[in-house]
């Protein structure tokens, strides 16, 4: 793979930042955006807006064509079923909130356990608070174990018929660990649980197949691969979709309407109220065909040895702690505490050497009380980074060690 | 002027010190007059603890929590500075540190400030002036406690 002349399909990389050339290393949070996503924005406002689904003039046949070809690539690429499995979301919050105001609603009753893990971002955590407290459901979690693993004998014992949901991420954004998906699915589904897997990290990193990890919910946003900022989908099996009541009620998603009463389509129309965004979808189907050009596990291996590099370089650093897996497979991020410095100082420090990096608590603030530390800074990659940006890196750290000792 | 000479100008040694070795970090066991102040966006937490004396000034400032250099440094030289004031001159000089942070005009009592006057090379860190202000912000909700 020519990964140099990959990079130089993202116009954004190419600046310099207060006088140094730009290191884009906070791609966890934001990926960037290659050409062909951009132009494929830019030809759809310039020659086939319209709204879809409505009119039947050309602009909105063409706006709906467009629009429905990015659900089925996006049934494709994830390997659903059907693409009446895939709905439009603003992102993977979204999706989280709209099955747990569903389907959660739907099926929760007091005594039932809602079951996720200690390293939840607060998107994963925050709607299974809000549904225990309406629905009288228990929310439980696995632990984490110091390398950054969930525990397995905790899985063991907190996996029984009582849980009724599994939600839990496939990559932790603050540790880099890759969740054994396929493992945790089928044990939820032997105790009758149905599972949520949250693939904001995880889907345009790596190879993800909802029919291989047997998940029910999938969830992920656009914009961490590649896509723009407000599309999201939500995969879900048609199973449990058609049996789900709507979330948002309006335009789009409706059969029939009295002054009275209502009947609904079925998904995903049912769960896709309102203008959609229509822009967003056709980038994001532009962004997939341009990831599967490239082909998922090559990205996903050059995104491995980018981050196996990085822990083993970062590791040399004086004072340096690094959270989650230390060897083997890790998503492509590294959080990490340097004892000289708080996050924001080091962000800050780096920011002035052009790197951009993220310190804080990453939305998972339970995981930073875990592992007894304020806030960590973390550097995530994706496939446009290359090895000479980590050595940068390496040497911005050892530079801001000097400058806050 | 470069970035990396604001850098050195925000994060002064001055700054740094008080950063690593905070002066009157502790709590002040009651009766006192008590506020929390956090930066959900960023998780910096600081209390401050304050003890009127039966004139009506601030006996004794402690502050606990954890943060950045700039909250860090911005609390402990302001229970250095707030220590043996009124009520009403510690909210002038909140203010006026606040126009020093911010950039928003000439202090009244420069004086008063002193070291903290340090603490202007944030006027170049939009972001980081609700770090600066943490303590001050919690020294004010404190204050308006009634002991």
């Amino acid at each position: 793979m020519d990964w140099h002349r990959i990079r130089s399909d993202f116009p954004i990389l190419d600046q310099q930042v207060n006088g140094h050339p730009l290191v884009y290393l906070d791609s966890a949070a934001s990926s960037q955006k290659p050409r062909t996503v951009i132009s494929a924005l830019t030809h759809y406002y310039e020659r086939d807006n319209a709204n879809v689904h409505r009119a039947l003039h050309e602009l909105s046949a063409r706006a709906t064509d467009a629009f429905e070809a990015a659900r089925k690539k996006t049934a494709r690429f994830i390997g659903a079923a059907s693409e009446d499995e895939i709905i439009f979301t603003r992102g993977s919050t979204e999706g989280i909130n709209l099955v747990a105001n569903t389907w959660g609603m739907q099926n929760l009753r007091p005594g039932d356990v809602i079951l996720v893990t200690g390293m939840e971002h607060h998107s994963n955590l925050v709607p299974w608070q809000l549904l225990a407290q309406r629905t009288g459901a228990t929310l439980k979690h696995i632990p984490v174990l110091d390398d950054g693993t969930l525990d397995p004998a905790a899985i063991e014992t907190l996996l029984d018929e009582r849980v009724k949901l599994l939600a839990f991420v496939h990559i932790s954004n603050s540790l880099g660990t890759i969740n054994p998906a396929r493992e945790l699915c089928a044990r939820a589904k032997a105790v009758g649980a149905a599972t949520l897997l949250d693939g904001a990290q995880s889907v345009g990193h790596m190879p993800v197949n909802v029919a291989e990890i047997g998940c029910d919910f999938l969830v992920f946003s656009g914009h961490k691969m590649c896509a723009p900022t407000g599309i999201g989908v939500l995969y879900g099996r048609m199973e449990l979709l058609e049996k789900m009541p709507p979330w948002h009620g309006g335009g789009e998603m409706i059969l029939s309407v009295t002054l009275e009463a209502s009947t609904y389509k079925p998904p995903p129309q049912r769960f896709e109220a309102g203008t959609p965004d229509i822009a967003g979808a056709i980038g994001l189907g532009a962004a997939i065909d341009y990831l599967e050009s490239i082909g998922l596990e090559n990205i996903h291996r050059h995104d491995h040895n980018l981050s196996n590099y990085a822990v083993q370089c970062m590791g040399e650093v004086p004072g340096i702690r690094i959270l989650g897996p230390q060897s083997g497979q890790r998503g492509s991020l590294v959080a990490f505490h340097l004892d000289c410095a708080h996050p924001h100082d080091l962000v800050e420090f780096a920011n002035s050497h052009g790197v951009a990096m993220r310190g804080g608590h990453h939305c998972t603030q339970p995981l930073m009380r875990r592992f007894q530390v304020p806030g960590t800074t973390r550097a995530s990659f994706y496939f446009y980074n290359t090895i000479e940006e980590i050595n940068r890196l390496v040497e911005v750290l050892h530079a801001a060690r000097k400058f806050f000792s | 002027m470069a970035l990396t000479d604001e850098l050195r100008d925000l994060y002064q040694q001055v700054i740094l010190d008080h950063s690593k070795n905070p002066r009157n970090q502790g709590e002040i066991p009651p009766p006192c007059l008590h506020a929390h102040g956090d930066n959900p966006s960023c998780g910096d937490e600081i209390d401050v603890w304050l003890r009127l004396a039966d004139n009506g000034l601030i006996e004794d400032l402690k502050f606990t929590g954890q943060g950045c250099a700039i909250s860090q440094a911005s609390a402990s030289m302001m229970t250095q500075k707030i220590k043996g004031k009124s009520r009403e001159k510690a909210a002038a000089m909140r203010e006026d540190f606040r126009r020093v942070v911010m950039g928003d005009g000439a202090p009244q009592d420069e004086d008063a400030l002193g070291e903290l006057i340090l603490l202007e090379g944030v006027q170049k860190f939009p972001q980081r002036v609700k770090c600066a202000m943490l303590a001050w912000r919690a020294l004010e909700q404190a204050l308006e406690e009634t002991p």
